[in-house]
């Protein structure tokens, strides 16, 4: 299927913040002004906005500016590199977003200091005051400064208030492992645990233990996409992409979103699977395996829920009946994940989750696979996607 | 130290200023002689022979040995004694006492001046005369925070003729919990301290009013719908207009961890993070302290107050109400 974008999207709304030498106010306030005011120079209100889009170079996170301005749930956003010459690269990316529907109302930002704060005349030096490092300084006074200590305070959440969670995490860690033990590129090839030496080990940030972390990994995984059409004359069977999603849900901050009603779940997830499921037109029950990204035990539980494999507060039970086992319900990190296989940031889960529908896995369940879930990693804006057969 | 808590201590600490060490001039145990000076000398390594040497000193123009001024407080001190029994109490004494029962453990004499006017000779008789002559105001250091203090003597002879004085400087602080071995260029012992957040336009006035023991909660000032942490719009109404309230620091845990692994420089263990629902219905992040780490919970209530943590640090921090613990 091909698109022409000729005549799919407009420029609705325009506006311009002051100019001067010296604004007085941060970068993100530029950035919220100008977008509010051109949101609503469009007649819009700013929870018609779902997508954003600005230049790598800019310093102000588009979560950041969502929260400012009242943007609710964002579905589509990105960033062009190359300084100035992403300037119609913005229009271009807001374009093909709308035409492909990945989201309805994109705004294109842009704001800095460029006099008075870092001026880029002056070369890279100096200390950059970001809305990021601003960010930051809400909890590193305190301690709190590990991806381990951020995951560990919404587990903490999840475990006041479903039954399990413990056991769960364990079982999470142990099946991987235990699919690690027989593949011979994992990291913990042949080299298995029990619930004794998991007990044991290391405590890294209440509640969780050394064999609930991943361990950082040197290492790279890539995979090459092209058109349906086009694979069909390949080597192998084609792995479609089914349906994708993205999203930043609202009141998010990277890694620490503990602003929200209740923290232990992830309603950025929650979203990326709506889209997906809508797009593909399939339903938790046509899933048959399943990668989900597990930099940590615990996130595992949340995106079985998101995913809709079961209820709220009931993956730990769902995941103790042995639901990613080999011969279960949703044979789950079949290559032992990042805990047990390694960490590339979650790309080698997208091999082994094409290699799970063309029946290669090193650990092929011995059902029928014809759709493979595959995720991103959480507690930042995320996604995942639905890999599967042609019908 | 709450900002209370320092003024308090330091309205008491004050009072001590211009008092006297000793009741009355203290008279040294021993008149001024020969035995001592030669064994000072000896320690000093000091030979001029006006201190020694009777034979050379009878021709000098003085006609007899003296002591070496520098002796000058040797004469009234304590003694040996010091080391099994401690220090007879006065009036310096019940200031450090005061100093250690406010954590201000750590002593560390930093300065003598003496002033030289009048030589002492075998047979003189020394008196000495101190008081407090001045404390600073609270000092940040490399080895930790406190004050410096300075005693003011005067020492005179059997005649009543001042022979000299002398000022002595030492810096009581609190020492670091965790000391950092590691030398700072400079030599000076360099304790680590917490990360700090950078300041800009949009948190330096928060920051700014923790460092005054204030914790502020930032307020729409179109709609009053309050957010923390602080940003420049309100996503409620888009308003950029702005002001704060201060936070009673009324808390319950919503959600905690304990850190572990790695440990950092300059932060205190166990070392508990939470997730804290304030009264005025916002969230803080803060560390809570106070009660045994088991006995943390969710729902737990608590009650901030803002601290100094280490030398360049304040911060919020929680303690258990009375009867919220388990």
């Amino acid at each position: 299927m091909t698109i022409n974008i000729s005549g799919e999207a407009a420029i609705v709304g325009v506006a311009n913040t002051e100019f001067s030498k010296n604004s007085g106010v941060s970068e993100l306030e530029l950035a919220s002004v100008a977008v509010r005011d051109a949101i609503a120079d469009a007649g819009l209100k700013p929870s018609d906005v779902d997508g954003m889009t600005t230049f790598t170079l800019d310093n102000t996170d588009e979560i950041e500016i969502a929260r400012a301005v009242g943007i609710g749930d964002l579905t589509f956003y990105s960033r062009i590199p190359h300084g100035g010459g992403a300037a119609t690269g913005l229009i271009h990316q807001a374009v093909m977003a709308v035409a492909s529907e990945m989201a309805e109302v994109v705004v294109c930002y842009r704001a800095l200091n460029g006099r008075s704060g870092h001026r880029y005349s002056s070369g890279v030096s100096g200390t950059l005051l970001t809305a990021d490092a601003i960010h930051w300084g809400w909890y590193t006074p305190y301690g709190l400064m590990t991806p381990a200590s951020w995951v560990a305070m919404y587990t903490q959440r999840y475990m006041h208030l479903a039954k399990d969670v413990q056991d769960a995490m364990f079982e999470v860690a142990h099946i991987q492992r235990e699919y690690a033990v027989t593949n011979p590129a994992a990291f913990f090839y042949e080299k298995p645990f029990t619930r004794a030496e998991y007990d044991a080990s290391r405590a890294i940030v209440s509640p969780f233990r050394m064999l609930d972390c991943c361990m950082e990994t040197d290492g790279g995984s890539a995979v090459v996409v092209t058109t349906a059409e086009r694979a069909k004359d390949l080597k192998h069977p084609a792995v479609i992409v089914k349906g994708v999603g993205q999203a930043a849900a609202a009141d998010m901050e990277s890694m620490t979103s503990f602003y929200r009603p209740e923290i232990a779940k992830i309603p950025s997830m929650d979203i990326a699977a709506k889209v997906a499921y809508q797009q593909s037109g399939l339903t938790p029950d046509d899933i048959d395996a399943a990668i989900i990204y597990d930099a940590f035990s615990p996130i595992v539980l949340w995106q079985l829920e998101s995913w809709g494999f079961c209820g709220e507060l009931e993956a730990p039970q769902f995941v103790l009946d042995g639901a990613l086992r080999p011969d279960g319900r949703l044979p789950t990190n079949t290559h032992g994940g990042q805990l047990s296989e390694g960490y590339i940031h979650g790309v080698n889960g997208i091999v082994e989750a094409a290699r799970l529908v063309r029946g290669t896995s090193v650990n092929q369940p011995a059902k029928d696979i014809k759709n493979v879930l595959v995720t991103s990693g959480v507690g930042v804006p995320t996604g995942g996607a639905l890999l599967g057969l042609a019908d | 130290m709450t900002p209370e808590e320092k003024k308090a201590f330091e309205d008491e600490l004050y009072t001590y200023v211009g008092k006297a060490i000793y009741s009355a001039p203290r008279k040294g145990y021993d008149d001024v002689n020969t035995a001592m000076i030669r064994q000072w000398s000896e320690v000093m390594g000091d030979k001029n022979p006006a201190y020694n040497d009777s034979e050379w000193a009878a021709k000098s123009q003085r006609g007899h040995t003296i002591a070496p001024p520098a002796m000058m407080y040797a004469w009234t001190q304590e003694g040996y004694k010091v080391a099994s029994e401690g220090r007879p109490a006065d009036g310096q004494v019940e200031m450090v006492q005061f100093f250690d029962r406010h954590g201000f453990s750590g002593s560390l004499g930093t300065n003598v001046d003496q002033e030289y006017f009048v030589e002492a000779k075998p047979g003189d008789s020394i008196f000495e005369e101190s008081i407090i002559d001045s404390i600073s105001e609270q000092k940040s250091t490399a080895r930790g925070i406190g004050y410096f203090f300075e005693t003011y003597a005067k020492f005179t002879n059997q005649d009543g003729v001042l022979i000299g004085t002398q000022r002595f400087r030492v810096f009581k602080f609190i020492p670091p919990v965790e000391a950092a071995t590691a030398p700072a260029q400079d030599g000076a012992l360099e304790v680590p301290t917490r990360a700090v957040s950078p300041r800009g336009q949009d948190n330096k006035w928060w920051w700014d009013a923790c460092d005054e023991g204030k914790i502020l909660i930032q307020r729409c000032q179109n709609c009053q719908t309050l957010r923390h942490p602080p940003r420049p719009m309100c996503g409620e109404c888009q308003s950029t207009e702005w002001d704060s309230i201060e936070s009673t620091l009324d808390g319950e845990v919503y959600s905690f961890v304990e850190m572990h692994h790695p440990k950092f420089p300059g932060y205190q263990y166990p070392l508990v993070v939470a997730v804290i629902d304030l009264a005025e219905g916002t969230r803080i992040i803060a560390n809570v302290v106070g009660c045994e780490v088991k006995d943390i919970h969710i729902g737990m209530k608590i009650k901030g107050k803002v601290e100094q943590v280490d030398p360049k640090t304040m911060l919020p921090q929680f303690y258990p109400v009375a009867g919220s613990a388990a």
